[in-house]
């Protein structure tokens, strides 16, 4: 898999340039490659004009480059001042200069690390960076979890870093820290830079689109609701606040990771609780960890089949199992769904990704539910298998099932849904019919002002 | 069916034969005939029918019993290292229950002892599981200390409540005739093998052919795909796991004291506990294989008594064999699991 492809970024002294895109755009890939931890395949990286190997981490901090990660890296069992010196690799300790001092303000040198608050640890995260004598932070959405009063704090330390010489990549999604804090902008769509430039002259919407992208307006040929028709009538099957969802809608679920769409996908699954959703009839859940939460390696795929329908009368008897019953059953679905496959016998950890999510398909539609929740239903996939299961999940909607899908590929739930809902901050709304992704990307950003939410 | 079934008889019977070189090798350099020693062990297993019913069967049931509880355990994923406790928290209500009921028929009077025993296996693995359940503790920590308290437990009880009347040995009296189990004719080998076996079988039916075996086997292999995609409580599974293991090694103790001692006393399983999880790991968790490990290791500790008896060879010996038997099984786990991972990934790579 390639997460980047002839992206490149500078970084120059005195400067903040922020680094956005969607998830999986590729960020924290270009990120780690400049902090040694991952070797890109191709290209090459200067620091100060010349070309280096960062074949490990250590080797990024020798030349003074300091990567600050999304989850936390002190040692939970030591104080902050010993988290320091592990970092500094003196055992005498380390004290902080500069902007150091600044960030030590609040953070008792005594304290467990693990009896820290969120933005204290960040702030120990920074200065273990600094620690290593780092000139340049690559810091990988460090707001994320902050409140505003310690965003803002953030910032002016950021500010401050810079101005006596430092140099910070600055990783988001957020749009408003972009043009607050950083001098200039890349912005990277699927591994490409789509927009490079000063950061002055940008808008929220110049940064939305090139984020979301504008060359793909949404492709709805198939998915649009004319066959939605004979199932009208037939009831809800999800009410989400006042949103109702119907048999026969293919509903697609756009949002930015951490809004909490997985959130409301499980709580539809009824693995969770999001405030509005009611469910009527039976659900079945694609998980989208095929390997941890969908199948059971191990077993073969006969017993995997029996995992998700346990209780079927077809080979359930009281407290007994018929598996000659449940195998021949996983004969025939091997063939409905043409998994490449030995056998039911076969263990289902052998089977490719591709057969594992169609196995996992016609497990689903085996239990006949009325509503079909499938989270990244395409994700490492091929292209033909993709296309195979997009009709599938065509087909399925079309034979009166509500069915419901979140991709981390607008592009995907664009051209497989007919009513496409956008989470933003675990609220949901319904995008018009035959929105665009630039429409939806804004949605999914926040960047219209909707009930005076920024 | 067959080819785990070939892979295991393969892998056990190396095992079997490094073992025995290395005791063979070891007895060379540590000056013995390994000859005469190895033949002393046979013939303390299997040299004559009272070795085999008296020493190596009497030895086998109750590894198997336990083994099978354990067993139950693994396959949930959860690792009861207390069964030696339990074995002794349910020789102790065995032996309670076993001097009260003096005259009643031997049906209810066996019937009731095992259901002692039974009780009190389950109680004493109730605390690790409420901890497992409640804040997380780790059953090996639990079970294995729980242990030592049972063993301390059973050294007060027959220095107190329940010594003998004549307070001289630390031991509690026989227990009522009618609690004692036939035994084979001109042997020491007691009813209790055919608990052993029935126990073997009804595991076999639950494991392989009940939605109950089933679950778990699914939240011992994948705990979290058993609860999304199979909607299984895996916290309750294990729970009732342990507490069946428990229960388990407790009938277990009540069946040694039915069938073999009549009395409790201190170090009244010489490791039955821990044998067992050697004879469960090397069964693979089947029962029908922990008949056999269990014969095993019921004839290695029998002919390991034969062994310091005619050779002088220290019975110990016969636990480096049994080290060197397991460690050899694991290796060979781990080497197929390896070379299984390897095959798995071929048709995934076509794919992409």
């Amino acid at each position: 898999m390639r997460a980047v492809r002839g992206a490149d970024f500078s970084l120059a002294a005195g400067e903040v340039h922020a680094l956005v895109g969607e998830n999986g755009a590729g960020k924290s890939t270009l990120m780690h490659i400049a902090a040694g931890l991952v070797p890109p395949d191709a290209g090459t990286v200067h620091v100060d004009g010349r070309e280096v190997r960062l074949h490990s981490p250590r080797a990024a901090r020798d030349l003074g480059i300091g990567m600050v990660h999304q989850h936390f890296t002190s040692v939970a069992g030591l104080t902050v001042a010993e988290n320091l010196a592990l970092a500094a690799g003196r055992l005498d300790g380390w004290t902080a200069g500069g902007v150091g001092t600044r960030l030590m303000e609040g953070l008792p040198p005594h304290a467990l690390a693990s009896g820290l608050s969120v933005a204290q640890r960040q702030r120990l995260e920074i200065l273990k960076a600094l620690a290593t004598g780092a000139r340049v932070l690559l810091l990988d959405e460090p707001t994320a979890l902050l409140t505003p009063v310690e965003v803002e704090a953030l910032h002016d330390l950021i500010r401050e870093f810079v101005k006596s010489g430092g140099a910070v990549a600055l990783i988001t999604h957020k749009l408003r820290e972009v043009l607050g804090t950083s001098d200039r902008v890349t912005v990277l769509r699927r591994g490409i830079v789509t927009l490079r430039g000063m950061t002055a002259e940008q808008t929220e919407q110049s940064l939305a689109q090139a984020m979301i992208g504008v060359e793909g307006v949404a492709s709805s040929e198939e998915g649009s609701g004319e066959q939605r028709a004979p199932f009208a009538a037939l009831g809800v099957t999800v009410e989400i606040g006042v949103i109702e969802l119907r048999p026969g809608d293919l509903v697609g679920i756009a949002a930015v990771e951490g809004n909490g769409h997985r959130e409301l996908l499980r709580a539809i699954a009824r693995l969770e609780q999001f405030p509005g959703v009611r469910v009527t009839g039976t659900v079945a859940l694609v998980p989208e960890d095929r390997t941890a939460e969908g199948l059971i390696g191990e077993l073969s795929l006969a017993e995997n089949l029996v995992l998700g329908l346990g209780a079927d009368p077809r080979w359930a008897r009281r407290a007994r199992l018929d598996w000659n019953a449940a195998r021949r059953r996983t004969a025939e679905l091997i063939e409905a769904f043409e998994i490449v496959a030995p056998g039911p016998d076969a263990p289902a950890g052998t089977l490719s990704g591709g057969n594992q999510q169609k196995l996992l398909l016609a497990r689903a539609l085996e239990t006949r539910p009325s509503v079909l929740v499938m989270e990244n239903p395409t994700r490492g996939l091929d292209v033909r298998t993709t296309e195979e299961m997009h009709r599938r999940l065509r087909a399925t909607a079309t034979s009166g099932v509500t069915v419901i899908i979140h991709s981390t590929d607008l592009d995907e739930v664009l051209a497989l849904a007919n009513r496409v809902l956008v989470v933003h901050r675990r609220g949901v709304r319904e995008a018009p019919r035959g929105a665009d992704r630039q429409a939806v990307g804004e949605m999914m950003l926040g960047v219209q002002p909707v009930n005076g939410e920024p | 069916m067959s080819g785990p079934a070939a892979r295991a008889l393969l892998t056990g019977t190396i095992a079997l034969l490094t073992g025995f070189a290395v005791l063979a090798m070891g007895l060379a350099a540590a000056g013995y005939d390994p000859v005469l020693a190895l033949g002393a062990l046979w013939r303390g297993a299997f040299g004559s029918w009272y070795a085999l019913t008296s020493a190596t069967l009497v030895r086998s049931i109750p590894l198997i019993i336990l083994g099978l509880g354990l067993a139950l355990g693994f396959r949930a994923g959860v690792f009861n290292i207390g069964a030696e406790g339990q074995f002794y928290a349910g020789a102790i209500a065995a032996t309670w229950v076993g001097l009260q009921v003096t005259g009643w028929p031997a049906f209810a009077a066996v019937g009731a002892v095992w259901l002692a025993a039974l009780v009190a296996g389950t109680l004493w693995i109730v605390v690790p599981v409420l901890l497992k359940a409640r804040f997380g503790v780790l059953e090996v920590i639990s079970t294995l200390l729980l242990n030592f308290v049972a063993e301390a437990t059973v050294s007060y009880a027959v220095t107190g409540p329940l010594m003998e009347a004549k307070r001289i040995y630390p031991q509690s009296d026989p227990i009522a005739a009618t609690a004692r189990l036939p035994v084979l004719p001109g042997s020491r080998l007691h009813l209790g093998i055919l608990v052993a076996l029935v126990l073997a079988t009804l595991f076999w039916w639950l494991f392989t052919r009940t939605a109950w075996g089933f679950r778990l086997r699914a939240v011992g292999l994948g705990p979290r795909a058993a609860e999304v995609s199979g909607r299984i409580s895996s916290g309750r599974v294990v729970a009732v796991a342990l507490l069946c293991s428990g229960a388990l090694a407790g009938l277990g103790g009540g069946v040694e004291i039915t069938g073999v001692t009549y009395t409790l006393f201190q170090n009244l399983s010489p490791g039955y506990g821990f044998t067992a999880i050697a004879v469960a790991l090397l069964a693979r968790n089947h029962p029908v294989g922990v008949i056999f490990t269990g014969l095993l290791f019921g004839a290695l500790e029998a002919g390991a008594q034969g062994m310091q008896r005619e050779a002088g060879v220290p019975a110990v010996a016969v636990q480096v064999t049994e080290a060197v038997i397991i460690l050899v099984i694991v290796l060979a786990e781990v080497l197929v699991r390896r070379a299984g991972t390897l095959r798995a990934s071929e048709p995934a790579a076509d794919e992409r």
